[in-house]
């Protein structure tokens, strides 16, 4: 099949992602835990296994900067951060994808202080869903590493030209060494065509971009136009998963897969590497207590599943959505969109918020079987949920 | 509530001991016989000497679970003076095993399987020592792998991937000296 299995941290499998599509220019600052990744990269380029130019750069802000500035001119261009340095950068995100050039970016996810931590959770990217990037969550390194592929062919795609985050949970899959299959060049050349862009800045070819617009109208057209490309990235996303399975294997679904859902009353709904740890919960909670639970793993958030949320949920008893971010009073963002697709369609499935793993807190399959036990007696009992969001910190 | 077909290993050691390459060596060694691993290192705020930990999980079928290690199946302790400053026990399910750095029997109450290996000797017989520190991470993944049952030639052949040259190969052979001479007491 012209794979080979390695093991590999979640940040080499980035790295290693990097160097098979090719690209011509990194710029990266360093921040615990995204530092492997462009340490890796900075290898490949010193020992000449990848030909690509590194641009060091004394903040996050600049890294992206630079990597826009490199894309804008036609190079396939990757950057990498987490937490802090992702928010310093944010807002040269808003620029890259309003100026609808893609970049791919890999975001190990971190969060934010204070006080000062190192550890997993969703935050840094939460905190970027306006900015019209793409943003996928990875389950494992194998995953991380189609996705970053993956991710390159779709951004690139005439109907999507926006920019995209890959994001892989922080230690628990940057730092975790485990085995992955690591396509051969051939497969990763076949399956991303040569770099596309809507424009390409050039020397002695002057374009203006960014000017103050003469019509305000026009300003906002370019952010509907935005939204549409979204909508649009949804099938592209679809199109790029078939193909890459053909190509070696393994397919993943488009923006969403669904875990034992065949039969399902419950749902548990979740993003991430703690998905993993959600299938255990949801094979006990069907094996030992014979419920019929299944998972709804969101592998993409932009564009968000809407469509999968309403066609699983349609009919269920109940759902419940972990989210390893808050909104303060609003809940996780995960669960209010949850329910804004629910609404959309005048689906009325009662829902439950589950705010875990905040701030890198440890959650056990155990902890999550616990958690949705409770629900679902509640669901099964009453119909509805008492309470629709709730604080969870697990068992031990 | 147990998802017992996977084994769960934690490490002590001490910040420079190489618990982390210990544990990676491990997986790379599994990966060899058609076992899956996951190998975890656990960052604090670690310095040379300070205790550290480390995890790894082995198991037949790829491993899903993600979430920390509370109840290992099996400790390792690459520096038995640890145990004054650690409960290396803690967690460690009813009959499990804890493999231990010891030239003799530990004594270690609690009914679980006790292992030791003299991984401080046997660096020694090979000068592998490296600022004052002898070497026990490789042989004490030879004597895991034992335990283990995964062949000594998948953990050789690991480290001589992971550790260039001439130390390479003398990590390998104290591998297989810790694996051959390992002692488990029931």
């Amino acid at each position: 099949m012209g794979v080979a299995l390695k093991t590999l941290t979640g940040n080499y499998a980035v790295a290693t992602a990097v160097k098979l599509a090719r690209v011509n220019v990194i710029s990266a600052y360093p921040i615990t835990p995204q530092t492997t990744i462009v340490e890796k990269l900075a290898e490949m380029v010193e020992l000449g296994e990848l030909k690509a130019d590194m641009i060091r750069v004394e903040s996050e802000h600049s890294a992206l900067a630079a990597v826009y500035g490199a894309a804008s001119g036609g190079a396939r261009a990757f950057t990498a951060t987490s937490s802090h340095g992702l928010l310093y950068m944010h807002e040269m995100l808003w620029w890259v994808a309003g100026s609808r050039i893609p970049v791919v970016m890999a975001v190990v996810t971190r969060t934010i202080g204070p006080p000062w931590n190192i550890w997993t959770d969703h935050s840094d990217v939460m905190d970027q869903r306006d900015t019209g990037w793409l943003i996928t969550f990875t389950e494992n390194n194998q995953e991380t590493l189609d996705e970053t592929i993956k991710l390159f062919r779709i951004t690139e795609d005439e109907r999507v030209f926006l920019p995209g985050i890959v994001t892989l949970d922080a230690f628990i899959l940057s730092h975790t060494t485990e085995p992955v299959d690591v396509p051969d060049q051939s497969l990763v050349d076949a399956f991303l065509p040569p770099r596309k862009q809507p424009y390409v800045f050039r020397a002695g070819e002057p374009i203006i971009m960014g000017n103050i617009p003469r019509d305000l109208k026009w300003n906002m057209m370019m952010r509907e136009d935005i939204d549409k490309a979204m909508e649009r990235a949804k099938k592209v996303i679809e199109e790029a998963d078939l193909l890459w399975g053909k190509l070696v294997g393994r397919r993943y679904g488009g923006l969403t897969e669904c875990y034992r859902c065949e039969d399902a009353k419950h749902f548990i709904i979740g993003v991430g590497a703690w998905v993993g740890d959600m299938r255990e919960a949801v094979d006990y909670l069907r094996e030992k207590l014979g419920l019929r639970v299944g998972l709804i793993k969101i592998r993409y958030f932009r564009p968000f599943p809407r469509e999968d949320i309403i066609k699983w949920l349609n009919n269920a008893m109940s759902a419940v959505v972990f989210d390893r971010s808050v909104s303060p009073s609003a809940g996780g963002p995960i669960f209010v969109e949850v329910l804004a697709s629910l609404a959309s369609a005048g689906v009325r499935t009662p829902v439950r918020g589950v705010i875990a793993g905040l701030a890198g807190v440890d959650v056990t399959p155990e902890d999550i079987a616990n958690a949705v036990l409770t629900s679902v007696s509640e669901a099964e009992e009453l119909g509805t949920f008492k309470q629709s969001v709730l604080w969870f910190y697990g068992g031990e | 509530m147990v998802f017992d077909d996977v084994v769960e290993i934690r490490f002590h050691g001490r910040g420079g001991q190489g618990v982390v390459t210990a544990a990676n060596v491990l997986v790379d060694a599994l990966l060899k016989v058609g076992l899956y691993g996951q190998a975890i290192p656990f960052f604090g705020a670690e310095r040379r000497g300070a205790p550290v930990v480390a995890y790894a999980r082995v198991s037949k079928k790829p491993i899903r679970t993600r979430s920390s290690i509370r109840r290992p199946n099996i400790v390792v302790v690459l520096d038995a003076k640890l145990s004054e400053l650690v409960n290396v026990l803690e967690g460690l399910k009813p009959g499990g095993t804890i493999l231990i750095n010891s030239p003799g029997k530990p004594d270690i109450k609690g009914g679980f399987k006790v292992c030791y290996v003299d991984a401080v000797g046997i660096a020694l017989r090979h000068n592998l020592v490296l600022s004052g520190w002898a070497l026990v991470n490789m042989p004490i993944v030879g004597a895991l792998a034992k335990i283990l049952g995964v062949p000594v030639e998948a953990v050789e052949e690991s480290i001589r991937e992971r550790i260039e040259g001439r130390v390479g190969e003398l990590n390998a052979v104290a591998a297989r000296e810790a694996f051959n001479e390992v002692v488990c007491v029931e």
